[in-house]
């Protein structure tokens, strides 16, 4: 009897553990659980940690006070931040839009080049990942410096007298931006526009239409899903960044990115640094949403 | 309407650089006329250079030395949207990121037609080829025989003067291709405008065709009706290409108009024949006579092409059998229409058995080898 009752557990806990094996849900939680456990870890919980962080006070030391606090995000609509939130969304919407500019000709002449030389091209496009983003920036910084490489080039062929002084200026963080970030916006526009068969151009031709008009209105509509991987690609990090302002900016160029990074090490007012995080956060979701829904991000340009 | 030709090329060259940096010519000095209103196929191995000519009067390529006549006038390097033809592809070419009415009014949109003109055309032409109602759809959301309709509708709305079609049936199943063919055939003479069909399959051709140009190695061997290339091809090639053959060398030996005779060393008998081309006393020559035309009989019937053989096999495919006989060494096959039903037609021409051969002179036809 009881012999009969440990017989039937034993079954039911082998049948509950085969039955556990074969579930499809399972299966697929078992394999997504390493990359869970990461996001969760150094993701989620750091983020978490913001939000309860933006809400605080900051001690007079610099230390975080557990006191609830809204009026770090008040602080935020003052002019100078203000300022500053526009200004790194303008200098996101600038990059994305000179990536796309510079970008699509070079990612439509990457796609129409015989195949033996596109994986070469390619290649071309990733070899400034080689060397670590700082160590370039520095290059560029030897390039645009009063009296660097472009100065006396200029000079030397009698264009200019005068030095340009790009250095520290605005322009300067623009053409750095837009450096290191046409690879992102490259890539995915490759994709799509090598994905277009010659047959639709030639389809679009024989039913009449000029070259022009087949790029308009074959060829750039097949080519928005890499557009919008490419925006979002380059649109999101171009407003949180804060190395190369710093670096090519001087101090003048200020973007949220440098606000937030001065907060948490400088001013060491955690509090608002993490209010200034959100709000970014926040204002990119908000746009890059917008912005996927307004361009036709539909499935029917997914297939 | 000048000429009475749609489409004319004049000892048209396409010589192409291959990878290897080797020169083809894809098409070599080719010279066809397509009459309005015909129903013309190009007919081939793949690479003989069909695709590459239909191109050249689409207008995707531009002959290296040669003229292209669309309606009698010289078309030079005129680009593709510029010339009075439209293409169905092989692959369809649909825009995907656009509804079936808006493929379909693509073309018309390119001619600046209104909105109003544009729809009443789009209707007709979606109905002509029995997709009202899908106009809505996108083009992944159609079966494979429904886009091939949507990439006809597309092609014929601007109602050209040619319409070129390259293996438009290439990738659909066998019975969806057969209801095809004759519904091409039904459009075209609906349409009343001239079809220049690419096509691998001699079947496709033999059903649709007013005329045939059977293409190899980037040249035109012979052009002509589909009765005159399947009874009378003029080489080898075309007989060998088009439905099914017995060849047999042999050598001629006497001319009298087109009547020739030929010597067969195999057989070491002589043939009555027919030459359908320029041939001399002496020539090496193949003898081609058609499976369904050797008559098969228990007893020798006269004496002239006559020959004893023995069945080998016999194969009973339903409206014909098939027998394979040895004939002095050299194997022939004959296709016997089971006119009579008797259930044991196995029995008939069993292997082993002995049977006559005979080869009517007006079908056995005198090739050059070539």
């Amino acid at each position: 009897m009881s012999e009969q009752a440990t017989s039937i557990t034993r079954n039911r806990t082998v049948g509950l553990l085969s039955r556990l094996r074969e579930s499809r849900v399972f299966q697929g939680l078992a394999l997504i659980s390493p990359a869970n456990t990461y996001l969760f870890l150094f993701i989620v919980l750091p983020l978490l940690m913001i939000v309860v962080l933006s809400f605080l006070s900051r001690g007079a030391y610099g230390n975080v006070e557990f006191r609830f606090n809204p009026s770090n995000y008040a602080r935020l609509l003052d002019p100078v931040y203000a300022r500053i939130l526009m200004y790194s969304l303008a200098v996101g919407f600038g990059t994305t839009v000179i990536t796309i500019l510079i970008g699509y000709p070079l990612a439509y002449f990457i796609a129409r080049s015989p195949a033996r030389q596109r994986s070469m091209l390619l290649f071309l496009i990733l070899v400034p990942f080689w060397t670590n983003f700082v160590i370039r920036i520095y290059a560029w910084i030897m390039i645009l410096r009063g009296g660097g490489l472009l100065d006396s080039l200029l000079q030397g062929l009698g264009i200019t007298q005068e030095p340009l002084g790009i250095l520290y200026t605005p322009t300067a963080v623009m053409i750095g931006m837009v450096y290191e970030f046409l690879p992102f916006m490259v890539l995915p526009l490759y994709t799509s526009l090598e994905k277009i068969e010659n047959s639709l151009l030639e389809a679009a031709a024989d039913l009449g239409a000029p070259p022009w008009r087949a790029f308009l209105r074959v060829t750039l509509p097949l080519s928005v899903p890499g557009m919008i991987a490419g925006t979002i690609l380059v649109f999101i990090p171009a407003m949180g960044m804060f190395v190369l302002p710093d670096l090519m900016g001087g101090a003048k160029t200020l973007l949220i990115g440098n606000v937030i990074r001065n907060q948490f090490l400088t001013a060491r007012d955690w509090p608002f640094g993490a209010a200034a995080s959100m709000v970014l956060m926040i204002m990119t979701l908000v746009l890059t949403l917008f912005y996927t829904r307004k361009a036709g991000f539909s499935e029917e340009l997914l297939v | 309407m000048p000429g009475e030709y749609a489409v004319e090329l004049r000892d048209v060259l396409k010589r192409f650089i291959t990878p290897e940096g080797r020169d083809l010519e894809a098409v070599d000095h080719v010279t066809m006329q397509i009459r309005n209103g015909e129903f013309f196929s190009m007919l081939g191995p793949s690479g003989c250079g069909k695709t590459t000519s239909l191109r050249l009067i689409a207008g995707f390529e531009w002959p290296t030395a040669g003229e292209v006549f669309i309606d009698g006038i010289p078309q030079g390097h005129k680009p593709p949207f510029q010339r009075p033809v439209n293409t169905v592809f092989q692959s369809y070419a649909l825009f995907q990121h656009m509804t079936v009415y808006q493929n379909v009014a693509f073309g018309l949109e390119m001619e600046g037609a209104t909105q109003d003109e544009i729809k009443k055309r789009v209707g007709r032409s979606l109905e002509m080829v029995r997709l009202s109602g899908m106009d809505r759809r996108h083009p992944k959301q159609l079966s494979g025989g429904q886009q091939q309709r949507v990439a006809l509708a597309r092609a014929i709305v601007k109602t050209p003067s040619v319409l070129l079609l390259d293996e438009p049936l290439g990738a659909l199943d066998l019975k969806l291709r057969k209801e095809m063919q004759l519904e091409l055939k039904a459009l075209q003479q609906q349409l009343g405008i001239t079809f220049v069909y690419v096509t691998h399959d001699q079947e496709e051709a033999l059903t649709m065709s007013d005329r045939i140009a059977v293409m190899s190695q980037g040249k035109v061997l012979q052009m002509g009706p589909a009765v005159e290339i399947y009874e009378r091809p003029t080489t080898r090639f075309v007989a060998e290409f088009i439905g099914e053959a017995n060849f047999l060398d042999g050598r001629v030996k006497s001319l009298k108009g087109k009547d020739a005779v030929v010597t067969i060393p195999a057989w070491g008998a002589d043939l009555a024949g027919l030459c359908t081309a320029k041939l001399h006393v002496g020539d090496e020559v193949a003898v081609s006579i058609r499976p369904e035309k050797v008559r098969l009989t228990d007893a020798p019937e006269g004496n002239k092409n006559c020959l004893e053989g023995v069945v080998t096999t016999s194969t009973y495919i339903g409206s014909d059998t098939h027998v394979y006989l040895d004939v002095r060494g050299q194997r022939i096959k004959v296709w016997e229409q089971n006119r009579t039903s008797v259930l044991d037609r196995r029995g008939l021409y069993r292997a082993g058995t002995k049977a006559w051969i005979t080869l009517p002179a007006e079908n056995t036809l005198v090739l050059a080898r070539a």
